[in-house]
Formats: structure tokens, C-alpha cells, sequence
């Protein structure tokens, strides 16, 4: 019998390694990866909730985060070409415009 | 073991699995590859729950659309493989220190709690999850979000032509 904390447990997981995926990787494109990866470990948990407390607030929830991930994923993209387009590179160790 | 245990165990190990693979590899490509199978797996893992609706639209939204979006930019910018080194400085040890931490405050969180949680899925879990029920849930009392919705998608593709246009103006 799988139980609910067994998905918050692999959830938990999937978040960790999207957080040192972001801690450590210097590219630009595979940092918006893990972000996505993060966000979809959220999805889970949060889907997770939903069906064991029978609560369909939790699904409406997914459904628009996956709304914004869209959205986000097109504007970063956007983001990532046109920093490559003015700097040859999307290291972000490389990129420090507004470093002091 | 039950069969639904068994499919639990494949398909999360696998989720697990491919998302190392996706952090760790040094190709950009195979990185989002190895994204797309993580994001699979989370669908399988939507139907062990009966989130029938949320599963079809991760395949189609984020396997679908997100990835050969960022495939497509992985391509169109031709990058070389990084390499993936991890340097020793303080700032390092910071990171691992915080992903450490991050993880040991959300199991342990998780564990002690699990006997409050519950541990059979809801008996309205079924009718829950259909296109039906959400496509209702959204039109009646989230219409209001749902059009918010719209207009942060099509702001989001006015704001990434303009950002990816060579000249503004």
C-alpha cells in the first residue's frame, strides 16, 4: 500500500536535487531546467494532497502552476538568447552586469 | 507486494534516477532528455494517484511544449558540453550545507508527521481527478483565475518576442 508519505518523500527528493542542480550547475539553460524540475516536485505533493484528503482545490492549483511554468519557460528562453545574442556565453559566472 | 506498489516503486525510482542523470550530465542535451523522462515518470506517478487530467496535461504541456522549447534553444545556440567541475570554496560548501539542510528539515518534517497523514487514497479520489470535475471546478468558482491565466500567457509571449527581438523598436 503506497501511502501519502511515500510521494512526499520521493517529492522531497526530486525538490532536492532540483535545488543542487541550481546550487552548482553554471549554465544558464540547465539552472532553468532544474527550476522546472522543482516546480514539478511541487506538482506532485501538491497533487499528492488532493487525491488522499479528496480536496480538488489542490489540482485547480497544479493546473495554473503549470500555466505559469509556461509562461515563465517562454520568457526565460527569451532571456537566455538575448544574453547569449549580447554576451557569446550563458556561463553565469560570466554574466555579472549588475555585480557591484 | 501489490501491483500498484510495485508500479509506485518503478516509477518513482525512475523519476529520481533520471533527474540525477539531468543534473549531473555534462551535454545540455542530454540533460533535457533526461528532463523529459523525469517528467514522464511524474505523469505515471499523476495516474497511481487518479489525477487522470493533470497526467495527460503534464506529457502534453511540459514533455511536449516546454521541453522541445528548450531543446529548441539548446540547439539554436549550439552550445559546447560544460564542464562540470565543482570548485572548492567557501561558497561551495554554503550550497551543500543549504541543500543538506533543506533536505533533512523537509523529511524530517515528512516522518514525524506520518502517522497524522493519511494512509489510503480518498474513495472520492476517482471523480476527483476527471476532466470533467476540474473542467467544472475552473469554469464556476476559478473563471476568475482562469482568464488571469490567458492574459499571463499571452503577456508572456509579447514579453519573449520583445526580449528575443534583435533590435527593440
Amino acid at each position: 500500500m503506497t501511502t501519502l508519505t511515500n510521494y512526499l518523500a520521493v517529492s522531497a527528493v526530486l525538490f532536492i536535487i532540483g535545488t543542487a542542480g541550481v546550487l552548482f550547475r553554471r549554465n544558464a539553460i540547465i539552472i532553468f531546467m532544474c527550476i522546472e524540475l522543482m516546480l514539478n516536485a511541487v506538482n506532485l505533493t501538491l497533487i499528492a494532497f488532493s487525491q488522499f484528503l479528496g480536496n480538488q482545490t489542490g489540482q485547480i492549483l497544479v493546473f495554473f502552476v503549470m500555466t505559469v511554468a509556461a509562461a515563465e519557460a517562454a520568457v526565460g528562453l527569451a532571456i537566455v538568447i538575448a544574453l547569449f545574442r549580447n554576451k557569446e556565453t550563458v556561463e553565469i559566472d560570466k554574466i555579472n552586469l549588475l555585480r557591484l | 507486494m501489490e501491483i500498484g506498489e510495485i508500479i509506485f516503486w518503478i516509477l518513482s525510482i525512475g523519476a529520481i534516477a533520471s533527474a540525477l542523470l539531468c543534473v549531473t550530465r555534462q551535454s545540455a542535451v542530454v540533460s533535457a532528455l533526461m528532463l523529459v523522462l523525469t517528467f514522464v515518470c511524474l505523469s505515471g506517478l499523476y495516474l497511481t494517484l487518479q489525477a487522470q487530467f493533470l497526467a495527460v496535461v503534464q506529457v502534453a504541456v511540459y514533455a511536449g511544449a516546454i521541453m522541445v522549447l528548450v531543446l529548441f534553444v539548446i540547439m539554436l545556440l549550439n552550445l559546447s558540453a560544460e564542464e562540470f567541475k565543482i570548485s572548492r570554496n567557501w561558497k561551495t560548501v554554503a550550497g551543500l550545507l543549504a541543500t543538506l539542510g533543506i533536505m533533512a528539515q523537509i523529511l524530517a518534517a515528512i516522518f514525524m508527521s506520518s502517522d497524522k497523514l493519511p494512509h489510503t487514497i480518498h474513495a472520492n479520489a476517482g471523480v476527483l481527478g476527471t476532466t470533467e470535475s476540474i473542467g467544472e471546478m475552473l469554469y464556476s468558482n476559478y473563471s476568475f483565475p482562469f482568464e488571469m491565466a490567458s492574459i499571463i500567457l499571452i503577456s508572456a509571449a509579447v514579453g519573449a518576442i520583445i526580449l528575443a527581438k534583435k533590435r527593440l523598436v
